[in-house]
This record gives C-alpha cells, structure tokens and sequence, in this order.
C-alpha cells in the first residue's frame, strides 16, 4: 500500500505531509527552546553581576563554530536545489559538505566542553574565589575528591583575571606564564570545574548548549543516512526524495536558527 | 516556492548572498559586543543583529517569504503562544513578593 502524500501535495493543504509534520515539529521545538530562553532570562536577572561569568568563553572558537552552522545552512539548501536541477551528484557533494559541517560543529563543542571541565573556581574559607587549572588538568574534581585522595594541599594555576571582573578584564590577552601556587585544602571552601553544578550560568549554558548539540547530531544522522543508503531512493522515486531532503534541511536551518540567538547570549553579552 | 528547475536556479545565487550577509551579520554581531554602549543598549544591539540573521534564514533558506497559508497558521499560532510565555517571564520577574529581592 502506498502512503497518500509522499511527494504530490495533499489538496486541502496544498503541500506534502512530511512537510505539514515538520513544521508542526518545529512549532513545538520553538516552544521548547523558548521556554529554556525564558529560563536564561529569569536566571540571569536574578543572578547578582559578580555571579554571572562574562568573557569566560572562548569567542574566536564560538564565531568560527557559527560561521561552519552557517555554511552548513548554505549547503543544505543547495543540496536540496541540486535534486530539484536533477543534479544527483552535485547533491551528494553539497550533501556531504554539510554533514562534514555538522561533525566539525560538534568536534569544536566538545573541545570546548573539555576546557570547561579542567577549568576550575575555588572557593576560599577568606570569601575570595580565584579561577584556574588544577595540577595535571584533571576532570570534575571536586573538594570531596582531594579530601578522599588524602591531599592537604592542591597545586593551582589561578588565570590572570576572575570572571567577576567583567569582560574587558577578562579580554585582556592572557600569556598563561602564571606561577602555580599552593592551596592547603583547609583553606578551601569549595572547590568546581565549570560543570553544570557551579553556577546558574553553566547550569544553564549547558543545557542550552547540550540540547542545541544533540539536535546537531540528530540532523547528521538523518543527513548522513540521506546522504548514504537513503540517497538509493533517487533511482525509484527521486520526488520522494527530494522532500525528504527539504524536511531535514529545514530542522537543519532551525538548529542554526536556534545558534544564532545562543552564540551572543552565552558568548558575547 | 517554485519547484520549476530555472527558477530554482535562479535562487541558488540568493542563497549564496543570503549565506554571505549572514556570515557578515557574525562578524558584526561579534564587533558590536565590543563597543561599549552600556549593557543593556548592547543587548538590544545583539538581539536586533541576531533577529536580522534569524529572519534571512526563516525567510530565504526555510522559503517562508513564499510558503503556504497554512504553514503561516501554524507559526502564527507559535508566536502567539511564544510572545506570551516571554511576557510570563517578564511577569514573574516583576511579581517577586515586597521585601524580596534579586539584586
């Protein structure tokens, strides 16, 4: 039995079914994000100023990783038109381009994600806080962990400016020719990486960034099985395909639609 | 959109530009962060840059600038219900009882 609708568009909506279902999936997806968005800006206003890491992250890497979700929004759409040209190979081509886009995408977020995790705020017992890296750049420490390996003291790397000190402090260039000091634990209040538990700030960043990536990965699967065993549908029924292809790219463009709000929300402001 | 195979070609060169501006509003985005205008004016500036590049992609890359009506009804109903959870947001930030604080 056929399935009504593949590629011929329904007569009371006048388009295809797949692309009625997407758009109604985006609907909610705007809802979803909207409501974490809404949850950035409660966060944020109630969070006193010194709290709220500005210049922490890494700008030139965020720009970069914009400009590859913009260039993967640049080739979808092409690949798209490719089929509608009947142009199969140039398809694949533009194809391949963005799923190559989308890996490099999550290659560079999970290099950020790592430098997070090894960076660290401690917490001291005087109420001053200092950020920096632990000896041998370890991942999730935490002031338990030092106490239960039976340490007295950490070996600290602190970075030329707190993130309490605003941006301008926290653009200026950092050498990284600091001297490690010591820290007796007994001194330590609290010790964090940058992980969802230090603050509202990656609390939220996280989960922001984390959703975003994950539909990242969920649009390269789907690109890449359109690009792989997915693309055999050309020979049998190159209409259906095609569509195909549309559906996914317009998830693909929402997903960049979704960055270009968090790029200067986490990043820049 | 027109599924006819000049036209479509015919919109390859607007996707190019479409991508090239966009790639233009980053860079933007990113100077203006730069240029001190008090914090809130510089939010208004990132939000304004980023909601210009939003439309672009919307408009030209998801073809809503010639889609059909029923598409329109359904993202009208999404901005409606959109718009209102901000103004919950904005509600609930200025309903916090007296004597309570966040700053």
């Amino acid at each position: 039995m056929d399935i009504p609708y593949t590629s011929q568009p329904r007569p009371d909506t006048g388009i295809y079914n797949a692309k009625v279902g997407i758009w109604l999936f985006l609907a909610s997806e705007v809802m979803l994000f909207g409501a974490l968005f809404s949850t950035y800006i409660l966060l944020r206003v109630g969070a006193r100023p010194e709290d709220w890491p500005t210049g922490l992250l890494n700008v030139p890497i965020g720009t970069f990783n914009t400009a590859v979700l913009i260039a993967s929004s640049v080739t979808v759409v092409m690949a798209w038109a490719s089929l509608k040209m009947k142009q199969f190979n140039r398809f694949k081509l533009f194809q391949a381009i963005t799923v190559l886009c989308a890996l490099t995408f999550l290659g560079i977020k999970s290099f950020e994600y790592r430098d997070k995790f090894t960076h660290y705020e401690v917490w001291k017992t005087d109420g001053t806080r200092i950020t920096g890296h632990l000896e041998g750049k370890p991942m999730f420490m935490t002031l338990e962990k030092v106490k239960a390996a039976g340490k007295e003291s950490i070996l600290f790397t602190p970075d030329l400016h707190h993130y309490s000190e605003g941006k301008k402090a926290m653009h200026e260039r950092d050498h990284g020719d600091h001297k490690a000091v010591e820290i007796p634990v007994a001194q330590i209040k609290r010790l964090s990486a940058f992980v969802p538990a230090h603050s509202t700030y990656f609390a939220i960043y996280f989960t922001l960034t984390g959703l975003h990536a994950l539909h990242v990965l969920g649009g390269a699967v789907v690109m890449a099985y359109l690009f792989g065993p997915g693309a055999k549908m050309w020979f049998t029924d190159p209409d259906r395909l095609t569509n195909r292809v549309e559906v996914s790219g317009l998830f693909w463009h929402f997903v960049d639609l979704v960055w270009i709000f968090l790029f200067p929300i986490l990043y820049l402001l | 959109m027109s599924d006819h195979t000049d036209d479509i070609s015919k919109h390859v060169r607007g996707y190019m530009i479409v991508g090239g501006t966009l790639l233009i509003g980053t860079i933007l985005t990113v100077l203006a962060s730069y240029v001190d205008l008090g914090h809130e004016w510089n939010i208004v500036l990132a939000l304004i840059i980023a909601t210009a590049k939003a439309s672009l992609v919307a408009l030209f890359f998801m073809h809503l600038i010639s889609e059909r009506q029923m598409i329109y009804v359904v993202l009208a109903f999404t901005a409606f219900f959109l718009v209102g959870l901000m103004f919950l947001t904005i509600g609930a930030y200025a309903d916090f009882p007296p004597l309570t604080t966040t700053r």
